[in-house]
This record gives structure tokens, sequence and C-alpha cells, in this order.
């Protein structure tokens, strides 16, 4: 492993100092950073591994703790979560088990009664609020269910009986705030054309994570500690509720100029009223500063406001009966009873345009001073232990818990079997949501920039959204051999001997280092879907700034459960037929141009190779695209 | 625990709790703060002098309460904590948004 880093460190430090074709500067730069990512990447894949954890089992659990089982749904079909559920309530372990139904299907509801579980659904309260997927769903179910610990279980994620026994253990550890177990699916055939199943991650990358006390929450089939969530989530909601005051204290000022400046601003009464606001926010933001608890000076704030609105209203209505009295006067004496009727209507709608009401001049700063409150009134629960700030709430969440200080356990033992995607399509739209969850993870909160975990810890997870990166490093991997073959510009200036003394050796390290840290296990098709999807990642990573700088939706999806027909859908990988296409092409451009002497030829074969690597790299879709679902095998099969 | 309700004039009720507010009893405390609300009497005292154990979930119903009470136009105030009522305020910087009264009945007293 220390080879691979001084290997890693010394190519990348020769291709930087020693090695810049400045004349092909623009595909020589890109080149040379897609490398040095990479080289990051595989050190902090060296850092991951260097702790690698195999627990023994835990301590028997105690007896007698209360253990909740939810099943998180939306959309999935009855039948699915009832084989779920069924096998939830076999668990051995005294628990209760809950359908947590975020579709609020009646159908659900009898399925539950039936098996005599739990059925929850969301409360009143999130009418009308944001609704948080499905941490939303965990959190509001957080407050119906009172038990110590819980599992968690995807719809489709059916466990086995000794899941709670296996792993409640690890609890004893009053700081062990999350357990988490393989996911692994049965509906995968020989040779996973869709890559579903992940033994590099739930295996050496999550046994390395939890070496340095950083093993992920990955949603499901993972068991967490009521007590370290709720702390969770108070603090969050202390340090929320302080940010929101603070940031309306501050806008206080402008919003109020507006307010002063907004028709019927200039009124008397007005100006009274706002000068009035205006000293209430400013002893507001004294007492702030002087550290004053938030829930007295905000309602002493709000009890002013509330009076001077009261003011306002009272003056409002009079001034208000005073116009329809003018009225009346003026109706009478313009005459005839016929022409009442028509002054008065004429009256009452210019009352009600008025824009010169004192009220209306407040009503703009109405909803400032609303979020001057510690009841976190734009939300359904003051409390959402579950971030929210991802559609993958669970990274976001592990982290946060690390930051409190509490420890996470990677419990190495298949507890429960899943059903992955069954085409591309829905793969990819699985794909794109964990992409784009981490990145929002990414930009939000930055692990580099959280307090309270240590540098490895950050580094655990800085390294996962590092990976998702990758798709922009391809890119570039696919341009570099195109760009040589087509045109003969290199973007590395040296001799092939020079370029091979320091690549191989790293490269071959490198392998080496996957090969130990596998222990075995296939990753090969893992490697080829993570330069295969670029288009995926790069996307995600434009979405997810989109979504999180500039508030656009990202366009969130739940991931079918069952396969969605539509044919072989060619157009789903579009983009890399495109790109295998130019790599076709560049290969034979650069033979002819070798044949015709316009080349070198250690250039040219060592670009061709590359070529095919590529293609190799990006076959894996064709089978993808043309996978039909899953064959059960052997004879037992219906 | 147990949890008894007294209620006073100008929409004030004190809410007496005794005994462990924990995760087994966070729910009968939410459910007894909303009912206070909806009868009435948004601003709401806790008296915790009865409260031997509190923890997260407990705090959570508190919190609970709270919105509840603000969003009637009310508040929700707490009085007589214990120490270790005080160390659980502290750990999660609760301090920072609830004022731990001295006695229950005059929480109101100024307002």
């Amino acid at each position: 492993m220390i080879l691979t880093v001084i290997l890693g460190v010394n190519y990348a430090a020769w291709r930087w100092l020693f090695s810049l074709n400045w004349d092909a500067w623009w595909i020589a730069i890109p080149l040379v950073v897609a490398e040095t990512y990479s080289i990051i990447d595989v050190l902090l894949f060296g850092l991951t591994m260097w702790r690698s954890r195999d627990r023994s089992s835990p301590p028997a659990p105690q007896n007698g703790l209360s253990v909740d089982v939810l099943i998180t749904t939306y959309d999935e079909s009855v039948e699915l979560v009832t084989s779920t559920a069924v096998a939830a309530r076999a668990i051995r372990y005294p628990h209760e088990t809950w359908i947590l139904d975020d579709g609020n299907r009646p159908e659900m509801q009898e399925a539950a009664s039936a098996l005599g579980v739990g059925y929850i659904t969301r409360a009143e309260g999130w009418k009308n609020r944001p609704r948080h997927a499905k941490a939303g769903n965990l959190n509001n179910a957080l407050l119906t269910t009172e038990g110590e610990f819980m599992l968690i279980l995807d719809a489709d994620q059916v466990p086995v009986p000794t899941i709670l026994d296996a792993t409640l253990g690890y609890f004893t550890d009053p700081s062990v705030a999350l357990v988490q177990t393989p996911q692994w699916f049965g509906n995968v055939p020989t040779g996973d054309p869709l890559g579903s199943q992940a033994p590099l991650f739930y295996g050496p990358i999550q046994q390395g994570k939890d070496g340095w006390n950083a093993a992920f929450f990955c949603g499901s089939n993972a068991l967490l500690r009521r007590e370290a969530l709720m702390q969770l989530g108070i603090t969050r909601y202390v340090t929320e509720v302080e940010t929101e005051v603070r940031s309306a204290l501050r806008r206080a000022d402008r919003v109020l100029a507006m307010a002063r400046r907004a028709p019927g601003g200039n009124l008397p009464i007005v100006q009274a009223a706002l000068s009035d606001v205006a000293s209430a926010i400013a002893t507001a933001r004294l007492a702030v500063a002087a550290g004053e608890p938030l829930g007295h000076l905000t309602y002493g704030l709000q009890q002013i406001i509330f009076e001077i609105s009261r003011r306002m209203v009272s003056i409002d209505l009079h001034e208000a009966s005073l116009d329809l009295a003018v009225i009346r006067e003026l109706s009478r004496g313009s005459g005839g009873p016929h022409l009442e009727l028509a002054d008065l209507d004429g009256g009452l709608d210019a009352l009600a345009s008025r824009d010169l009401s004192p009220l209306a001049a407040l009503e703009s700063i109405q909803g400032l001073l609303r979020s001057i409150d510690v009841d976190r009134s734009s939300e359904a629960q003051p409390l959402m232990p579950l971030a929210t700030i991802s559609v993958t709430e669970d990274m976001a969440t592990s982290m946060r818990l690390h930051a409190l200080g509490f420890k996470s356990v990677y419990h190495h033992e298949l507890l429960a079997i899943g059903l992955a995607p069954e085409d591309l399509g829905t793969m990819l739209q699985q794909r794109l949501r964990w992409a784009q969850g981490t990145m929002q993870v990414m930009i939000r909160e930055n692990p580099l920039a959280q307090r309270g975990m240590s540098l490895a810890q950050k580094l655990m997870y800085f390294s996962t959204m590092w990976s998702y990166l990758s798709g922009f490093a391809a890119l570039v991997y696919f341009a570099a051999p195109v760009i040589y073959l087509c045109f003969g510009i290199l973007p590395v200036s040296t001799t092939a001997l020079q370029f091979f003394l320091r690549f191989l050796p790293f490269m071959v390290a490198n392998q080496m280092l996957f090969v130990i840290a596998g222990h075995g296990v296939p990753t090969w098709r893992g490697q080829q879907y993570s330069l295969a999807l670029f288009p995926v990642w790069i996307r995600a990573t434009t979405s997810a700034i989109a979504n999180v700088v500039f508030h656009r939706p990202l366009g969130f999806v739940v991931t079918p459960k069952t396969r969605q027909d539509h044919g072989t859908r060619w157009s789903l990988i579009g983009v890399q037929l495109v790109t295998a296409g130019v790599l076709a092409i560049a290969a034979v451009i650069g033979v002819i141009r070798l044949l015709l002497g316009d080349d070198e030829a250690v250039g040219t074969f060592v670009n061709l190779a590359w070529v095919i690597f590529d293609l190799v790299i990006l076959s894996i879709l064709i089978s993808a695209v043309r996978y039909r679902g899953f064959q059960p095998e052997g004879p037992s099969a219906r | 625990m147990n949890v008894t309700v007294k209620r006073l004039d100008q929409g004030v009720a004190i809410i007496y709790v005794t005994g462990k507010l924990n995760l087994v009893s966070a729910g009968s405390l939410r459910e007894a703060v909303t009912e206070t609300v909806d009868g009435a009497h948004p601003r709401i005292s806790v008296d915790l002098t009865g409260v031997d154990f509190m923890d997260s979930s407990g705090l959570g119903a508190l919190i609970g309460g709270l919105k509840t009470a603000r969003q009637a136009g009310g508040d929700l105030r707490i009085a007589a904590p214990s120490d270790q009522v005080k160390l659980v305020l502290q750990l999660t910087n609760m301090d920072r948004v609830l004022t731990a009264y001295d006695h229950a009945e005059s929480a109101y007293a100024n307002g």
C-alpha cells in the first residue's frame, strides 16, 4: 500500500513537473488533472484499506430491549411489502413491526392489519409542507413509535429471523448509534449484467471505513439507536432555529426600508408602527448577541408585533368606517335613490383596492416577522433526526452522528436479501439518485468543513463523494486517445520508455492493492460501471449544483422495484454509443496515419490499447441494455 | 410517568410531570400539551420538579409542545428542572432556546 502511495505521488509529480506538453495545453492540462484526480482516488482508497476491520461477533444482546422494525414503502406492490412484513414479523428477538406507507393506501392498511403489524402514515402537520421523501417518512414514524432501537428495511429487503440477535449486542456500548449490515440482491443472475451487487462496498470498503469509525449508514438493513437520533434532531433544531432567527434579524433592516418605500409607507401611523417594529428588532438583536435564550426573546418579539398589527387593524377598520361614511354622504348628496347603489358599489371597489391601507404596508414585513420564531413553522416537525438536506438521507445522517461523537459499526454478515432493478432504465435512475444525493451532501455539508469528526472520518466521507466526480475524468480519458489517433497530438511530452518506467509500476501496485484489498471479491464489474456511466455521474454533479445553488428541482424519483417494460432502449446509452463509435473511428484513422508514416508506432500502439480498454469498459452496457430481467436458474425454477 | 394539568386564567395552564420523561412517556406528554392548547390554554408552563430523569425523546416532546403552543399564539415554558435535566439541556444546547424558570406558577408573571 505504501508502495502504491509512493509510486502514485512519484508519477503525479513527474507528470506535472516534467512531462506536460505545453504546445497542446488544451488537452495536456485536462489529462494531467484527470490523472491527478485518479491518483487521489487511489490514495483515498488506500487510506480506506489501511485499517480494514473484520469484526468478531458481538456480545449476545441483553434481554428486554425494545425494538421497532420499520418497513418503508412508497409505491411498491402490496404483495412485495407483505412478504417483507411477514419475514419481519418472524424475526426472533421480541419486537414490533411497522409498515411506513408513504403512499397512504387503504389496501396496504388492510394488509397490515391482516398481518397484525403496525401501520403508519404521515401526520396532519405534513400537509402543505415539504415531505422530504424517505427521511420524512422515518422522521414521522419516530414520533409514533417508542422503541429504543429501530431496524430499518426497504420494502424489498426480506430479513432473516436472526437479524436482531446478530446485531443488537453492539449496542451494549452506549456510544454505538448505528449498525449497518450488507445489502445483497436475490434476483441477480451470474455475471451481474447491471452491476447490482456491490461486493467491494459491502465488504472491504465498509470494513475499511469501519476501521476509522466511519462505517456509513446506507438507508436499509441498518439498526439505529433512538436516543442518538433524538439527540441529533435536537442539536440540529437548535442550530437551525438560531441560524433562522439570526438571518431574519439581519434581513430586517432591508425589509423595513422596503416597507417604508411601499405605497402607504409614508402615512404617519405606518411610520410610527414601522419604527416600533424597528426598535423591537433592535432590542431582539442585542438580546441575541448577549446570548439570551431564543424562546423567551422571540416570544416577546412576537407579542410586540402582534400588538402593533392589532393596533393597525383597528386603525384600518376605523378608517374604513370613515370612508364608508364619506361614501354615504356622497350618495346622499347626489340625489335620486337609483344613483345611490351604483355610487356605493364604486366606493366599495375603491375601498377594496385601496393601496394606501396601512395594513398593506405592513403585510410586506409579515413573512419576515413570522420567521423570527422557534417553532420552525415551515416544517412539519421541529425535530428532523434523519437529515433532509439530500435525497439520500442516510449518508448525511451518519455523518452528523459521527460529528456528535457517536460510533458506527459495519457488521459483515448477510441478514436480509432484497430485489435489484431488473432493467437498465430503472438502474440508471437509481444510480443517478444516489450520485445526486451524495453530491448534495458534498455541496451542502462538505465533510472536510464539519466539526467534530477526526480527519480520517472526514476523508472517509470525502472519499465516497470524490469517487462520484469520476465522470469528468472519464470524459478526458475517452478524449485523449481520440485526439492522438486523429491528429497525432500527444499530451505527454516524453519518450515512451520514461512514461512506462513511471506509469507501469504505479499501475501494477494499484491493481495489486485492489486484488489484495478485495480478498478475491469480483470488482471488475464495478470498475466497468464507474467509467461507463460517466454521463450519469456528470449529470448528477451538474443537477446537484443547480439544485443546491439555484434551487432547481432534481427530478426526484423512487426506484421502481418491478421491471419497467419498454423493449430494448438504446437511447438510454446514446452518449456511450456515440463515444464508442468515435473511439472506433479514431482507431481506424490512427492505423491509417501509422501506415502513412505520420505517427510514431509506440504512441499509436499505446493509444490503440487505450481505445480497446475503453471499448471493453463500455461493452458492459450492451449486455445491460439487452438484459431481460431475472430468470431463476436451476431445475427448481418456475 | 404521571401527567396532571391545572388550568389557570389568561390561557395559562400548568402541566405537572412526575417520574421518567423518556421515550416511553414522551407520547403522553405530547398529547397532554396538544389537548391543553386546543382547550384554549396555549400558555403552558411545564413543572419538572417531579422529573428524576429525562432523555432526548422527553426533551423532543417538550420541543414538539413548544411548536404546538407557539402556533396557537402561546408559549411553552419549563420550570424547576433537576440537575440531570439541566445537563441534558446543556448537552443538546437546548439552553440556547428554553429558559428554565424557578417556579411553574410564576413562569408567566412578567408576560
